[in-house]
């Protein structure tokens, strides 16, 4: 079946069956790589993309619930330069260790950002909660969003 | 849309050097790697603990399903039917016999992932069911079913040190206790994978997800059955191992490599979460007794101590685990008479392997808790009754190896108390929460020690450019602990140039002699050592061409800031490497590195069973509901003596992840087998923290230099995970006047003995 949505700005077309996890669509028939999978039963985050703006895990949700909307994922922040603080942050504060949860986080993080610009350690705990990380015991992910929060200050907001 | 402005950056010194191709999501897991005309394995798997195979019912019908290529069983291994670890026991496919729920026993390939998934599950293999035997006491008993090694024992070590008789008869004073601890499952975010690819010359190439790409190639040449020099194997970016994918990654690399041996295309193979929860090492259940006595002023004289593990169906890596046990079972303390013995059983279980700790955050929860229970018999506060007894410079192992100059036990003791407040802690609670404090001490033997010292060695390539840009080849791997950058920094310092300039290649077979596994903290220690070795020779022919350029002698050249400095003037490194290609010196060489000096007798258990140790104090406060029983860890403080610090985020980073892991053991993460299966393999059955469950850990790095290891440092990998779970079970035994002695130690747990506490104590009151 044809499904069309917007990725990351751009429209685009798949013949896939509209049960196909939008994961697997992204990384299979679109060469979407950031997108990770861990668990593929929404458990762990690593899958995580904005769907018209909202974190989902894609492991959950099938391609025929995307048609007509607009998904975007890492590569899409990230070339329109929408991530460089959060990603400057993630590096600087030493968040990252295997990397394999790290684009899930951004993305949880950026969409926290944009609702919150000046979040709590708490309030960023609760926001990726829905996102694991077996290596870094988190801290430094909190310190990272804490770094990119402050460095977003008394910038405009309006990505 | 706002560009974004250009800020403060910090200097990037401190960034490792794979965080920007993570934080980009350019890291290339297997899963990334792209292959034209790939195809697509799958396991076909026991349905039962243990029993005989007779046939495979339908093995035609899969033949023919759509989009089957192959299908392989025992019977068409070229090579032997062995993935050699520790013993050969394991083989590769099963055979005859079947030993665990989830062995291996036939393979598919297909076109498609669905397509191979689709084969595996019809598959119909025809299995006598035999009674199983599933819990390692079980297994020591006489009439146990044989599972494997000799009357079950995959092995066995022991200590026997001065008199333990006369040592107990010395004591005024003896506690003694058993402890018991759960699998713990490594839950690395990305499951294991491999592809192998058939290349020319009729070689395989096999790349993944790994620890220990020398593994893998010994398991290649062994199951295959070909020459070494036809084996290729090269790590992928790894998403996370923590032991998990230290010995696992040969069996998925052997299954891939028959696959694509032959159908002669690219193999797939990767796991999904359920079946990487079934089938991949755990850290072993365990059962530890110790008895601990003492005279009145709080002087340890003797230790006993039984530690028994649940290995599982094979033997892979539980001689290790179960020698690390025993040889730190009696915990960081000078004790004259000693007496241990290590068993490591075997059962119908998943086989237990390697996870950060090896063995050890299983006898250290033990023996701490044991330390204060001993403190409260003695009316002795818990942190005088260790500085009564630590390991000092000077002071005597369990085996008698006398404590190097490096050794920061009694600061990181102090430095943690400090920081956490622990003298004035104390409260009292009224309400139903209550708050408590504990602390736990660690020694942990760097690298493999005696026991594996076949593998205390590795190798290293250092290759300048013509620009002045390095590549260093490299056999120990980064999987997110940050060796990538270590090693990084050591050449970049050895040679005098910068950072950026220093590229550090996928460990490859090819490159690089056997360096060993990435395990036990080693690979600062002896990989480092080993990339310090080669840029060492080329810096030679820098000195040289520097030394010929300014009229000196190469030992009169110093490096500072970059520059090749000596009495008569100075050289920028990139123009002393121009000097050193006009000259045509030598600008490439093969490093080495082999640990030399380390013992063990295996008849007394006596010997230098470690190079060096390294030493840490973890101190936490909880606080426990007692209506709920559920246990919030509020603070966590853990200081590590590491040698010196090559690059402090990532160390912070390895010691904040490590408790993590820790609090994770103590506390949640509970893994439920039935007759031997595993019935919650998934995130949200087998539980581990999230960002909800946790405090800020909040690292202290002391620095006590040991000379062998580069720039003075040791390792930490590992020791992270070993202390915080006794200073958790510690502080809830503050918190709460009970003393639990098994771990996870859950809420109903919790609940069950605070009902118990209060059920008693009516009846005393009569
Ligand atoms: S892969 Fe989607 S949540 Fe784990
Ligand atoms: S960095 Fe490895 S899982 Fe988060």
């Amino acid at each position: 079946m044809n499904i069309s949505f917007i990725l990351n700005g751009n429209k685009v077309k798949v013949e896939v069956s509209p049960e196909k996890p939008l994961l697997r669509v992204l990384r299979e028939d679109l060469d979407v790589m950031s997108v990770k999978e861990g668990c593929g039963r929404g458990e762990c985050g690593t899958c995580t993309v904005l769907l018209d703006e909202v974190p989902v895990t894609s492991c959950m949700v099938a391609a025929g619930q995307v048609r007509g909307r607009e998904i975007t994922t890492l590569e899409g922040l990230e070339s329109s330069g929408a991530i460089s603080d959060l990603q400057q942050a993630f590096k600087e504060a030493g968040a990252v260790q295997c990397g394999f949860c790290t684009p899930g986080f951004i993305i949880s993080a950026y969409a926290l950002l944009k609702e919150n610009p000046d979040p709590s350690r708490d309030e960023i705990r609760v926001a990726v909660s829905g996102n694991i990380c077996r290596c870094t015991g988190y801290t430094k992910i909190i310190d990272a969003i804490e770094l990119a929060a402050k460095y977003n200050k008394g910038l405009n907001n309006e990505i | 849309m706002p560009v974004a402005t250009p800020k403060k950056v910090k200097k990037d010194s401190n960034i490792r050097v794979d965080a920007q191709r993570k934080v980009s999501g350019k890291a290339k897991f297997i899963e990334d790697v792209e292959y034209k005309n790939i195809l697509h394995g799958a396991t076909i798997r026991s349905p039962v603990t243990h029993g005989r195979i007779r046939g495979f019912k339908n093995r035609d019908e899969i033949k023919n399903m759509p989009g089957v290529k192959a299908v392989i069983t025992a019977d068409e291994i070229p090579g032997d039917n062995i993935v050699p670890f520790v013993k050969e026991d394991y083989p590769c496919l099963a055979e005859k016999e079947v030993k665990f729920y989830g062995q291996a026993v036939a393979l598919v390939a297909a076109e498609t992932p669905e397509e191979a998934k689709a084969a595996a599950e019809t598959a119909e293999l025809i299995i006598d069911e035999y009674p199983g035997i599933y819990d390692s006491i079980e297994s020591m008993t006489p009439d146990a079913v044989y599972v494997g090694g000799d009357d079950n024992v995959h092995s066995y070590f022991k200590i026997r040190k001065g008199n333990i008789d006369e040592g107990f008869k010395g004591a005024d004073v003896i506690v003694e206790r058993v402890y018991n601890s759960g699998h713990q499952v490594h839950c690395y975010l990305e499951n294991q994978g491999m592809i192998a690819e058939p290349i020319q010359n009729g070689a395989i190439s096999v790349k993944g997800s790994m620890q220990c790409p020398f593994y893998v190639h010994n398991a290649l040449v062994k199951v295959l059955g070909f020459k070494y020099s036809k084996v290729r194997v090269v790590q992928a970016d790894t998403g996370g191992g923590f032991g998990g994918k230290e010995d696992m990654p040969s069996i998925v690399a052997a299954h891939a490599a028959l696959l694509a041996n032959k159908t002669g295309m690219p193999v797939s193979l990767i796991y999904d979460r359920e079946e990487d929860f079934h089938t991949m090492s755990k850290r072993h259940p365990s059962r530890t007794r110790i008895k601990y006595g003492a005279t009145t002023e709080g002087k340890l004289v003797a230790c006993e101590a039984e530690y028994i593990v649940n290995g599982g169906a094979f033997c892979t890596l539980s001689p290790i685990v179960a020698w690390r046990g025993i040889i730190h079972i009696t915990g960081p303390y000078e004790i004259e008479n000693i007496k241990a013995d290590s068993y490591a059983m075997a059962t119908n279980t998943v086989p237990c392997g390697a996870f950060r700790g090896f063995g050890q955050p299983q006898v250290n929860f033990a023996n701490e808790i044991l330390i204060d229970e001993l403190a409260e018999k003695l009316n002795m506060d818990p942190v005088e009754l260790r500085k009564k007894n630590l390991l000092k410079p000077g002071s005597k192992t369990a085996t008698n190896q006398v404590v190097g100059s490096s050794c920061g036990m009694a600061e990181t003791l102090d430095k943690t108390l400090d920081k956490i407040k622990f003298k004035e802690h104390k409260g009292n609670d009224k309400g139903p929460v209550k708050k408590g404090m504990g602390i736990s001490t660690v020694f942990y033997g760097v690298g493999l020690g005696a026991e594996g010292k076949y593998f205390a060695k590795a190798g290293a390539q250092v290759h300048i450019k013509e620009d002045g840009t390095v590549f260093v080849a490299i056999g120990n791997v980064e999987m997110g602990q940050g060796a990538e950058t270590v090693f990084n920094r050591i050449c970049a310092d050895t040679l005098g140039c910068s950072y950026d300039m220093v590229e550090i290649l996928e460990p490859d077979t090819t490159r690089v002699p056997d360096s060993g596994p990435t395990v036990a903290s080693r690979a600062t220690l002896v990989g480092g050592n080993a990339v310090k070795d080669a840029a060492l020779k080329v810096r030679d022919s820098l000195f040289k061409a520097a030394a010929q350029k300014m009229g000196v002698k190469p030992f009169d050249i110093k490096i500072k800031d970059g520059k090749y400095i000596s009495d008569e003037g100075e050289i920028d490194y990139v123009d002393v490497v121009d000097l050193a290609y006009l000259s045509r010196e030598r600008v490439a060489a093969q490093g080495w590195y082999k640990v030399e000096n380390v013992s063990f007798d295996e008849k007394t258990g006596l010997g230098d069973a470690y190079p060096v140790y390294s030493y840490s104090t973890n101190a936490c406060e909880v606080e426990v509901d007692t209506e709920t029983g559920v246990v919030k860890v509020n603070r966590l403080v853990a200081a590590h003596d590491v040698g010196k610090t090559i690059h402090p985020p990532s160390a912070e980073g390895q010691i904040q992840g490590g408790a993590a892991q820790a609090i994770g053991y103590a506390l949640y993460e509970n893994l439920v087998l039935e007759e031997g299966k595993i019935v919650n393999p998934s995130l949200s059955g087998y539980t581990i923290p999230t960002t909800m469950d946790l405090c800020d850990v909040e690292p202290i790095l002391v620095e006590s230099a040991y000379d062998e290891g580069p720039f003075g440092a040791k390792g930490l990998g590992e020791p992270p995970m070993v202390g915080p779970a006794a200073a958790i079970l510690n502080a809830i035994h503050d918190a709460t006047g009970i003393w639990f002695r098994k771990i996870p130690c859950l809420p109903e747990d919790i609940v069950k003995e605070l009902n118990k506490d209060i059920n008693k104590e009516p009846k005393e009151l009569k």
